[in-house]
């Protein structure tokens, strides 16, 4: 049952050949066995999925058929969730059980979802390898001693390993997308706006967007199209209608302008991402896609603008984690101040101190236009280069990341190092656009990702070259040999 | 060396919208602790702020009635510092772009005089929660019922040469808001408050002094009284030698004085940036102009139209619209009774503000409402009672909120206008002062005034005073 897509097993449920309850047993049964070794759930609502599943059957029996009715899923452990503790990978919210669900929580709830657990992460999402998170590191189902990606690691190591068929994950600079490359699954961000941020705990507002993760191109664009559309409860939410994903997944690709950024293919990728790419480039070809060479000329600011933006949000973002309302409290504070030194110095882990302490230097008297407003800009002319781009080309892709899965601890005391991960990604945060991770080969035993960026709004046009691309590949439907 | 004082006042109105600026929860005033904070204003993990279109057309109709310009695209901007009472460690406030841009007032100063005000600009921004210091030993509660209350920031240049200036355009403000119906004014609850940059310096000198800024004030008599003595402290500061520092100094009524609070070494970098979770504002012309159409009469206008159609002084004037329901008051007294508006203006200036002040009363507290006063003038104006019974038949109004109708028939009160009874009245008056006629004959016309009070008395003061005059002088004459 595990190796089925969500496609498969809707049909699979609607045709009573096994029951939601079944289904759930034999993931729960899976995340049982497996999460010991890979640390990809922080909860597992078994209780909750087994009663949810039971309901969900009785409704199938009645021949309902809401778009996720009996799926079991999982979500990223930033979504708050009623009743259910919403850690976001932090000591500071160990003890955190919202009274509310977020709005991606609540719409799947109501597409029918059974949510089997909530996945570990880097703390507040601050991180490209999930060793930040203070429920420990998630291991990579496809290398022992590899990381997962992050932050969205334990999404994307439970979707790789397959014991959840798929799973929300948040992207804020690459978060969706480096570690669904990094274990071998499908994972979209869309458009900024396009899904609500309504509980979704805030690292960078102006970069946070959430998106599914799951084997398929198919299977995001059903996870999607339940998740996503206006929420009046988020300002910053788009008023446009949603689109049917599914329906354009069998448009032909044929004539469609495919750009490859000349930064995207410069010096530092690996060498066997690079040939993964020129592999699938053909394949996409073979199926009527022309490609063109783009410029992206101010790529090379994405990261460092990156890292002046995300903080600066994320410094007034966590402000709210000073241990008075809720969250962790240091034990017996002497005055206020040592009330918030000690929960929050107690409370935060070391990238979060560090990003906090980053954004707060950013943002101060003297400082602000010289880094805030200087980033800022960059953002406008990063935005301006795809702009531009799409003028003459779809859609454009280049790798998802530089390198496969590095080993864990490889990049843990250079934080510079760490944060060129996610080069290729961020710009996609930076401007706003959505963007896609899919499966196209191996280095070694690791998986690689392609990534594809487009135009606001053109999640469908993404979903489906990816998912035309499934069409002729299998690299998306392999299995880490432990986990088949 | 004489020294010339500089005030400008920032005030804070609480806007009166149902819910509050970011939420949906209700402003109430005086509900249960934190039974008024839901999870936006708790500054829970991931919620978000959604803007009240309601505080939006306030600040607008505040920008119309000021003729201020409108900040037609305006930013929200986090004001970063750790509090307590302050949920999310940010204040959503207005930094670079507010929503009101600069306008003027023009205030009376006591002379007749008028002076111009200017108004920097006005912003929107949400109210923080209060530290609760008694109702835990030993601890600190937070209550955040006023957590995200909407407020309008209205910023002054400093234009203001003493404290009289300054509470005459607080005063101004206060009408203005009233007026305009965007904030109640209540001082008690908060709802206007003031915060006061005061510095001194040498007439004559161009540039001005270090000042100080004075918060908590919460009653135009402490805002004088505040300012007042923070000028003398200034000039004792710098006639001693010594420096002003610039700092922030709290008003304790209580002591009449103002003291530290944080110096500027002290005070908190902000951190100010637009705040990610919300649009920028558009205010299209539309919004505009169908809130102009909603706009009351300003005091301004009001005041004039009144020396025009009413015929008052001008003082009287601006002492009836300095606030709108004194105004309305007015009016409805005239409209309802058809009695002249100068009877209303004296009665209304006289007699019911002095029994206001005795009582500590606002006007809208008292237990003469507009249609009791109309009933009242109207009485005065048809002669059913005079003056000098109307102001016991107020008495009695006062007491216990009876109609003028009710006390006159329940008191007997009626003026007595029937010729034959007065007349009857004159001839007992004048047979039992035999001696003082015959004076009165003799050319000592001072003694009208004598037999009038005698006539007065015997009729219990309820005689027609205007018939009585006619029908006496008849009758002395013989």
């Amino acid at each position: 049952m595990h190796k089925q897509t969500i496609s498969s097993i809707r049909r699979a449920l609607a045709a009573r050949e096994y029951s939601s309850a079944e289904l759930c047993q034999h993931f729960l049964d899976r995340i049982d066995s497996a999460n010991p070794e890979l640390n990809a759930f922080i909860t597992v609502t078994r209780e909750s999925a087994l009663a949810a599943a039971s309901q969900a059957d009785e409704q199938l029996a009645k021949g309902a058929s809401s778009p996720l009715l009996g799926v079991p899923l999982a979500h990223k452990d930033i979504f708050c969730t009623r009743g259910v503790l919403t850690s976001c990978g932090s000591r500071m919210l160990e003890n955190f059980v919202p009274p509310y669900d977020a709005t991606v929580v609540s719409r799947m709830q109501s597409a029918g979802a059974v949510i089997l657990g909530k996945t570990n992460m880097d703390e507040f999402a601050m991180g490209s390898s999930n060793e930040n998170s203070f429920f420990g590191a998630v291991t990579n189902p496809w290398g022992e001693g590899r990381v997962p990606g992050g932050s969205s690691g334990g999404s994307a190591a439970a979707v790789g390993a397959r014991l959840v068929p798929g799973c929300t994950g948040t992207d804020t600079g690459g978060s969706i997308r480096q570690p669904a490359a990094f274990c071998g699954i499908t994972g979209i961000k869309p458009t900024y706006g396009r899904v609500s941020r309504y509980g979704m705990v805030a690292f960078a507002s102006s970069l946070d967007q959430g998106g599914p993760m799951a084997a398929t191109a198919e299977d995001c664009a059903t996870l999607l199209a339940c998740m996503a559309g206006h929420d009046p409860r988020d300002s910053t939410s788009i008023d446009e209608p949603v689109p049917d994903y599914s329906a354009s997944l069998g448009d032909s690709i044929n004539g469609l302008k495919i750009g490859l950024p000349k930064q995207y293919f410069a010096a530092g990728l690996d060498d066997t991402i690079a040939a993964a790419l020129q592999a699938a480039i053909s394949e996409l070809e073979k199926l009527g896609a022309s490609f063109v060479e783009v410029e992206l000329p101010n790529q090379h600011l994405a990261v460092p603008a990156y890292y002046i933006v995300a903080p600066a949000e994320c410094s007034s973002n966590l402000s709210r984690f000073d241990g008075v309302r809720y969250g962790h409290r240091c034990d017996d504070p002497a005055d206020l101040e040592d009330l918030y030194k000690r929960s929050r110095s107690e409370g935060f882990g070391h990238e979060v101190k560090r990003r906090i302490l980053l954004g707060t230097y950013a943002l101060s008297t003297g400082y602000y236009d010289a880094y805030y407003l200087k980033a800022q800009k960059i953002r406008n002319l990063i935005s301006r280069d795809f702009t531009t781009a799409f003028e003459t080309v779809d859609m454009i892709l280049g790798p998802t990341t530089p390198t496969p899965a590095f080993e864990l601890g490889a990049n843990s005391s250079d934080p510079v190092a760490m944060y060129l991960n996610d080069i290729y990604t961020i710009p996609a945060n930076l401007a706003g656009l959505p963007a896609l991770s899919a499966p196209c080969g191996f280095s070694g035993e690791l998986p690689i990702g392609l990534q594809l960026v487009g135009n606001y709004f053109t999640e469908n046009k993404l979903l489906n070259v990816a998912h035309q691309y499934q069409q002729v590949t299998d690299w998306h439907s392999q299995l880490p040999a432990r986990f088949a | 060396m004489q020294w010339e004082t500089v005030i400008g006042l920032e005030i804070h109105a609480q806007l009166a919208t149902r819910s509050k600026i970011f939420s949906a929860s209700s402003t109430t005033f005086g509900s249960a602790p934190n039974s008024q904070a839901n999870a936006v204003d708790l500054g829970m993990p991931g919620v978000l702020p959604v803007l009240n279109r309601e505080a939006v057309a306030m600040a607008v109709k505040f920008a119309l009635a000021t003729g201020a310009e409108i900040g037609r695209r305006s930013v929200f901007a986090r004001k970063n510092y750790f509090y307590p009472d302050l949920p999310k460690g940010y204040q959503i406030s207005q930094f670079e772009l507010p929503i009101v841009g600069a306008g003027e007032v023009r205030i009376e100063l006591e002379e007749g005089e008028e002076k111009v005000i200017g108004l920097t600009r006005a912003h929107l921004e949400e109210d923080a929660g209060k530290s609760v210091h008694d109702a835990f030993p030993g601890k600190t509660g937070v209550d955040l019922n006023r957590a995200g209350t909407p407020l309008l920031e209205i910023v002054s240049e400093p234009d203001m040469r003493s404290a009289r200036e300054a509470v005459a355009y607080a005063r101004k403000i206060h009408s203005l808001v009233r007026y305009i119906d965007i904030c109640d004014g209540n001082m008690q609850e908060g709802s206007f408050r003031c915060d006061a940059n005061v510095s001194i310096r040498p007439v004559g000198q161009a540039e001005y002094g270090t000042r100080a800024e004075i918060k908590n004030i919460n009653s135009f008599r402490f805002l004088e009284r505040a300012i007042n003595f923070e000028v003398e402290r200034q000039i004792d500061v710098l006639e001693s030698g010594a420096e002003v520092i610039q700092e922030t100094r709290l008003y304790d009524a209580d002591r009449d004085e103002t003291r530290s609070m944080r110096s500027k070494e002290e005070a908190n970098d902000y951190r100010y940036f637009p705040d990610p979770d919300l649009l920028p504002v558009e205010i299209e012309d539309s919004l505009i102009e169908s809130l102009r159409a909603t706009m009351p009469e300003l005091p301004e206008q009001r005041r004039q139209r009144f020396i025009t159609d009413y015929e008052l002084s001008a003082y009287d004037a601006g002492v009836l619209t300095a606030d709108r329901a004194t105004a309305d008051f007015f009016e409805q007294g005239i409209e309802q009774s058809g009695a002249p508006a100068r009877l209303a203006c004296s009665w209304l200036t006289g007699e019911v503000f002095s029994r206001l002040n005795r009582d500590s009363l606002e006007l809208s507290d008292a237990p003469l409402k507009a249609d009791g006063f109309a009933n009242l003038l109207a009485r005065m104006h048809d002669n059913t009672i005079s003056g000098k019974i109307a102001k016991q038949v107020l008495d009695h109004m006062w007491a216990d909120g009876s109609s003028a109708d009710e006390v006159i028939d329940r008191e007997g009160l009626r003026q007595i206008s029937d010729s034959s009874a007065i007349e009857k009245m004159i001839d007992d008056v004048i047979a039992a002062n035999p001696s003082q006629l015959a004076e009165y004959r003799g050319g000592k016309d001072k003694l009208l005034g004598y037999f009038v009070g005698q006539v007065m008395k015997a009729s219990k003061g309820k005689a027609n005073p205007g018939q009585l005059n006619e029908l006496l002088r008849d009758k002395l004459q013989g």
